[in-house]
């Protein structure tokens, strides 16, 4: 195993979770594959980290992971609120605004 | 000189590729063999009871959104417990400000009615 | 083991920490505020805008870097730290009697317009890509929020959920560029990245992050084709955010643009200059023509926002002393136009309603003469008009390009201009030609509105007639 297999793997997880919210309708899937792509980005850091043998990396972990649920909690949010008001979630139905 | 970008379009192409291979592939040649126990969701080995299509009250969001909001801050603690003595009192000052910050979070969802379930 | 304690100056972010406890305070003093007094606490934060202010010029001409080089206090990200706060304290006021009229008059208002300051004063002074990413998420999650402030609305929520579904898909991206420079570099430091780039030219994990830094960065001031969620999001978003994440975002997001490539960068300045001269002329072009078809003001201006990033980036193609200084006198010139333009729509609008259609101002000279007047300024400021601080900033970045030997940049960017004072003349023409619209006419203007109007128009004025102390004040350059 050398550093590429793990940044081939995280480019692969990143893809999947940019190609998740491109393609899927549902805001909370969406937001998993943004989820997703936030992860890649860490393993992507803890990677590099060791290849570079400096701790940086993994300090970066810890501030993504916490500004990831930050994200989370906005995120949900506004979700539900919008819920509440529409009584659907799918993006598509989301029109009001036209564009 | 554009020649060094050819690197990151071959990346790019084996990308996408691999994604669009994995994904049609495992679709084509999966067999489909529903069963009543593979569709029920794995919930800890517990047999599940009810539909997990009901409806959640929509408190149960807002508890956990608070949840997640104060448990990601123990990873920074962590560190800070292990290294406690030679970070000494700086560390302390460091963590107790940050502390506060979290403190004053707390209190406005407290005072806020955020830990009240009726 | 022994650890060895970072440089700690406080004093190098002291703007952002004093609006950052101001923040905190405004959320307490909200837990003890009753309803109708809810726009002290807007003072309150207005206060802590001026001191912060005041300690920024108190940092002005000597640049220090604090934090292990994380942070520093240089002319470049002080004068974008005073553009923000400007912007800030003139989007509270606009705001003040907004929430009110829209019955969203909530303290939290205004503790996320100061968190999300204290992420742009950090984005603008940032000289690390980890601190500049932290920053970008600080100022992003309030304005999620704030997108998404009149709940009882599905237009606001609908701007809330696209702006930060879209908003979170681009940090995305941007995080993923830092981890690949990262890895090619060794380091997240702008300085060390372009020393280890000066050893080390072939990088291509570095290609890498830069490109992918480049899409972060290019969602963030709605570069096309990274723009579309930009019309929604303005137009969904209640009037007076909206107002204040126009001029915030870029200031703040075009800060830490021009850093990263002028400081880390300058080692590829050959191939990126040519990827972003492309953009800029797809920016500027896309953006004024789509501002041609809209018959909403605010999806006007929001097309015209993403125009006018296009002749920022110009700015940013022509590189040197002379690119840097004209983007940051651009930016104030745009801040204060920018905010006046939005506020004259806040000033005519008739409690939850607003005058969003063009063809709603018909014959507003006649009604309002004063706020239309200062309108038709913002506007001709926009357009490019002499002798307002639009066409001053205008005229810098385009002979600094020439300057460069970027004359063809440049004459799109004035073929452009020419484009845009049509859909800008467009709502003076209503105003003054048209016989009024019923149902417009018993409007009371909000005196903080005005006074906001006032002061935005003042500086439009004077930027235009007399830059140099402006100019002057916009030549300190990085500290490298």
């Amino acid at each position: 195993m050398t550093v590429n297999h793990y940044i081939f793997l995280s480019a692969i997880l990143f893809s999947i979770g940019a190609v998740g919210v491109l393609i899927r309708r549902n805001p909370l899937i969406m937001f998993m594959g943004i989820e997703l792509m936030l992860n890649a980005a860490n393993l992507a850091f803890v990677a590099f980290s060791r290849q570079l043998q400096s701790i940086d990396g993994q300090v970066f972990v810890f501030l993504i992971l916490a500004v990831a649920a930050a994200e989370v909690a906005v995120g949900l949010a506004i979700i539900v609120a919008l819920f509440r008001t529409r009584q659907t979630v799918n993006v598509d139905d989301v029109n009001a605004l036209k564009g | 000189m554009p020649v060094d970008y050819l690197p990151i379009l071959v990346m790019i192409a084996i990308v996408t590729a691999f994604a669009v291979i994995a994904l049609t592939l495992s679709a084509m040649t999966g067999p489909r063999r529903p069963n009543p126990t593979k569709l029920s969701p794995y919930e800890s080995g517990m047999p599940p009871f009810g539909s997990a299509r009901r409806r959640f009250s929509i408190k149960y969001y807002l508890t956990a959104v608070l949840f997640i909001l104060f448990d990601i801050e123990i990873i920074f603690f962590y560190p800070w417990a292990v290294l406690f003595r030679d970070l000494g009192w700086f560390g302390l000052s460091a963590m107790g400000t940050f502390m506060l910050v979290l403190l004053i979070g707390y209190v406005y969802v407290w005072r806020k009615g955020g830990f009240e379930w009726d | 083991m022994s650890l060895s304690v970072p440089d700690l100056n406080f004093r190098v972010i002291a703007p952002a920490l004093i609006v950052a406890l101001t923040a905190l305070i405004v959320l307490l003093a909200e837990l003890v505020t009753p309803a109708p007094r809810k726009r002290w606490l807007g003072v309150l934060g207005l206060i802590g805008l001026l001191i912060a202010a005041g300690a920024t010029v108190g940092l002005w001409g000597a640049p220090a870097s604090a934090f292990g080089g994380m942070v520093v206090a240089d002319n470049f990200g002080l004068f974008l730290t005073l553009v923000i706060l400007l912007g800030a304290a003139l989007s509270i006021l606009l705001a003040l009697d907004f929430v009110r009229a829209h019955r969203v008059d909530q303290g939290e208002y205004y503790v996320l317009v100061l968190f999300a300051v204290v992420g742009m004063i950090l984005m603008a002074t940032a000289t690390d890509l980890i601190v500049i990413f932290l920053a970008l998420e600080l100022l992003s999650l309030p304005l999620y929020i704030l997108a998404a402030f009149k709940r009882a609305d599905a237009r606001s929520l609908e701007a809330g959920l696209k702006y930060f579904l879209l908003g979170a898909f681009s940090s995305a991206f941007f995080l993923y560029g830092i981890a690949f420079i990262f890895g090619g570099t060794g380091t997240t430091n702008l300085m060390k990245i372009a020393d280890a780039l000066a050893k080390n030219p072939r990088n291509d994990l570095l290609l890498v992050g830069a490109g992918l830094l480049l899409v972060g960065f290019a969602f963030k001031v709605a570069l096309v084709p990274f723009h579309w969620w930009t019309p929604d999001v303005y137009d969904g978003a209640p009037t007076a955010v909206t107002a204040f994440m126009s001029v915030g975002v870029k200031a703040a997001a075009f800060g830490a643009f021009f850093r990263a490539f002028l400081v880390a960068l300058p080692a590829f300045a050959f191939d990126w200059r040519i990827v972003l001269a492309a953009l800029a002329v797809l920016t500027m072009t896309l953006g004024n023509v789509a501002a041609l078809l809209q018959s909403n003001v605010k999806r006007m201006l929001a097309y015209s926002s993403i125009a006018h990033a296009g002749y920022i980036l110009i700015a940013l193609v022509a590189m040197g002393a002379s690119g840097l200084s004209s983007a940051l006198f651009y930016l104030l010139a745009y801040t204060l136009t920018n905010l006046g333009a939005f506020g004259a729509v806040i000033a005519l609008s008739d409690g939850e309603r607003e005058r969003l259609e063009i063809r709603d101002w018909g014959g507003a000279a006649r009604q309002y003469p004063f706020i239309a007047a200062m309108f038709a300024i913002f506007m001709l400021s926009l357009a490019g008009f002499p002798p307002l601080a639009g066409f001053t900033g205008k005229f810098l970045i385009f002979s600094a390009a020439v300057e460069t030997g970027w004359a063809w940049l440049a004459v799109i960017g004035v073929l452009n201009s020419l484009v845009s004072a049509y859909f800008y003349l467009r709502p003076i023409v209503q105003m003054y030609m048209s016989e009024p619209v019923p149902g417009w006419d018993r409007i009371r203007v909000a005196p903080l509105v005005a006074l906001a109007l006032v002061l935005a128009l003042i500086g439009v004025i004077a930027l235009g007639l007399y830059p140099t102390p402006a100019i002057v004040m916009a030549t300190g350059g990085f500290l490298r």
